[in-house]
């Protein structure tokens, strides 16, 4: 799908690997090239392949078919205790028998390194995650949150060229996970390890990954950074998975190369850029709820409006959230920020149109 | 103005009915209590009574004749068990036997244990199945069935001469080997059940984590496996060993007459000799011997399983 980069070597190569369990495929001829110091995350719903394709990083599952190849070397066969690259796993399965330390120090051990220089080396990862105070308990006595921080601490201590991380923070509670997301790429950043990442949780992908790839069904929808995949969707299934969007089937009326016009149901679209399409064929418009903008009363505009009613809202903090019913009964959600605190939200049933810039939509053709 | 503490109140939380938790736990208690504590203290008395002058039961520990409370307390079939060597030649073979069998029961079962945790789950069923299958006849019978086996004329002769393997029967009944044989097929679900049901629970990932991390198969069965395996490997070399000291079953089908075995001794001296001091201080010896220092045992082992969960 990927075509390979030309660039002359990538730190972490994927060439063309599947996965068959029985009769099902869960990961279908993947191509991927990886940067050193990249943080790439594989999202996707659970059944998906992205944890199959993450365990045969970490030599846990053979590939049906294909090679990976790290650095240039091909390490397609090696098992997981000879391959430089270490794994934190979902929930961490972290040794309950042995303590905080000596779970840091399990793999420095396995190298047989001189005792000094373990000690040195825990201590070092015990202050880089901040539980210096903790290294003589055991795990059941630490909180989650420190539970997650000793994971990463004994899976970056052998210094792998490449660390993999199996659903890094879906243990945590919502707050804890933000703020932890941000605690660890500033470390993964310091270390400046190479990272693949598998979550299902596309705001955890956004925030710690420099690029993502989206998957399905053992391929990859799409790769690309957060922005070029929350504003570039080039599908229905992306645009409907990442974030909110409201979608919208149409027909191509107007192709200039400035722009181009969509008649869909609910409305004429005039899209900033041209497409290049056949005039009359049927595509797909993406809006996002916060890139509308709501004003009282009925306007009219010859596009991209909406003449609606408030049908529901839920006030989050942050931004309110509009359900619009519009004539045709489809309804539509539309977010408005709070900048102002003294904002008085639109009462349900209140007549309202809905307005976006000629950039707010994107063109869907899948 | 009604004062606060006119208020109805507020309802009582209600308190727990105890009374079936106390049943649930005190049946067992109170057969635990009668079939084993009672006889033990029966033993205990008639270790240390008199003859009486018929012969044939025994005189009351305390008497009060004449103004006179005396007590009799007869050390003597204690202080025979120490004074002939055979009763400690006997004791130190019976824990050598019944550690050795612990240890077989262990090298076998723990492999088997594991194999099964680690089956597909549908199959699981069936392979405890196989474990459990031999509860099914009779435990005489099938110890009785090795003598078939083993014999000279036995099935297992038969077939090595026919094969060629061996020219003359080997002589296997009788011996160390058939009693370990016996020990060992007739113990080893006791061992294979408990390590079961801790290797089951234990999370696979574990043992990844050691390998992500750097440690080879062995390496990782000694450093995870094995000590998150230890409640199990506990309790099934202690289901495993202590019946096997007290063994007479076995030893009296299988073994040779030169095994000393504590339960054959036992039987001897209750039924042969009708000494029944000795027999019941030979027992009462035993029981400490076993239960003391699995005791200590047992309560230092819970406290480190409770500090290391």
């Amino acid at each position: 799908m990927t075509p390979a980069s030309s660039s002359d070597n990538p730190f972490l190569r994927i060439e063309g690997i599947t996965r068959r369990f029985d009769e099902v495929v869960a990961v279908n001829d993947i191509h991927l090239d990886i940067r050193r110091g990249e943080i790439f995350a594989l999202l996707g719903s659970s059944g998906c392949g992205k944890t199959t394709l993450l365990r045969m990083l970490g030599g846990f599952e053979t590939p049906t078919s294909g090679r990976i190849l790290l650095e240039g070397q091909d390490i397609t066969g090696l098992p997981p205790y000879e391959r430089p690259i270490n794994m934190m796993f979902q929930s961490y399965a972290l040794f309950p028998h042995l303590t905080v330390f000596d779970n840091i120090a399990f793999g420095l051990k396995r190298d047989g390194l001189p005792k000094a220089d373990i000690a040195a080396r825990v201590e070092q990862m015990l202050d880089l995650v901040q539980l210096k105070p903790y290294a003589k308990r055991k795990p059941h006595q630490l909180s989650g949150g420190q539970q997650q921080r000793v994971a990463l601490a004994r899976s970056l201590a052998k210094r792998p060229k490449l660390l993999l991380l199996d659903e890094p923070l879906a243990a945590l509670d919502k707050k804890l996970r933000e703020r932890t997301q941000l605690e660890l790429v500033n470390i993964l950043r310091k270390v400046g390890v190479t990272c693949v990442m598998v979550t299902h949780d596309q705001e955890e992908a956004m925030t710690m990954a420099d690029r993502i790839a989206v998957m399905r069904d053992g391929r990859f929808l799409q790769l690309g950074t957060p922005i070029e995949i929350y504003e570039h969707p080039q599908s229905r299934f992306i645009a409907d998975f990442i974030g909110n969007v409201n979608l919208f089937d149409g027909k191509l009326v107007t192709d200039e190369p400035d722009h181009c016009e969509v008649q869909t149901a609910e409305g004429l679209f005039h899209i900033g850029h041209g497409i290049s399409g056949t005039l009359g064929m049927e595509l797909g418009v993406a809006l996002r709820p916060e890139k509308m903008m709501l004003t009282e009363g009925h306007h009219s505009h010859p596009y991209n409006a909406f003449q609606a009613t408030i049908s529901g809202r839920s006030y989050m903090g942050s931004y309110t959230a509009y359900e619009l019913q519009l004539p045709s009964q489809r309804r539509v959600r539309v977010t408005v920020s709070n900048a102002d605190r003294h904002a008085d939200p639109f009462a349900i049933g209140t007549a309202v149109t809905a307005h976006w810039a000629p950039n707010a939509p994107v063109v869907i053709v899948d | 103005m009604p004062d606060r503490n006119d208020l109805p109140a507020p309802p009582r939380p209600r308190k727990p009915r105890r009374w079936g938790r106390a049943t649930v736990i005190g049946i067992p208690q109170i057969w635990l209590l009668a079939f084993l504590l009672a006889p033990f203290f029966i033993l205990l008395k008639i270790s240390v009574s008199e003859t009486d002058a018929l012969g044939i039961g025994f005189d009351p520990l305390v008497s009060y004749v004449n103004d006179v409370l005396q007590v009799h307390i007869r050390f003597s079939a204690y202080l025979a068990l120490v004074r002939d060597s055979l009763y400690i030649v006997t004791y130190l073979s019976s824990l050598w036997y019944a550690l050795l069998t612990t240890v077989l029961c262990l090298v076998i079962g723990y492999p088997f244990a594991y194999f099964i945790a680690r089956a597909r789950p549908t199959v699981r069923p069936g392979l405890l199945m196989l474990v459990m299958l031999p509860f099914w006849t009779s435990f005489l019978i099938r110890i009785y069935a090795w003598k078939n086996l083993l014999d000279i004329n036995g099935l297992i002769n038969q077939a090595l001469l026919w094969v060629g393997i061996i020219h003359h029967p080997l002589r296997m009944m009788f011996t160390e080997f058939s009693f370990m044989i016996g020990m060992v097929y007739g113990y080893i679900p006791f061992m294979i059940l408990p390590l079961y049901a801790t290797l089951v629970k234990l999370d696979h990932r574990l043992e990844e984590a050691a390998a992500d991390l750097g440690a080879t198969p062995l390496k990782t069965f000694w450093l995870v496996t094995v000590p998150l395996s230890r409640s199990g490997i506990v309790a099934g070399s202690l289901l495993v060993f202590i019946p096997a000291v007290g063994e007479y079953v076995i030893p009296e089908l299988l073994a040779g007459p030169s095994t000393l075995n504590i339960g054959r001794v036992m039987w001897n001296e209750f039924f042969l000799n009708l000494d029944w001091q000795r027999a019941s201080a030979v027992a009462i010896v035993m029981i400490v011997l076993i239960l003391l220092p699995i005791a200590v045992f047992n309560r230092y082992q819970t406290r480190s399983l409770e500090s290391a969960r």
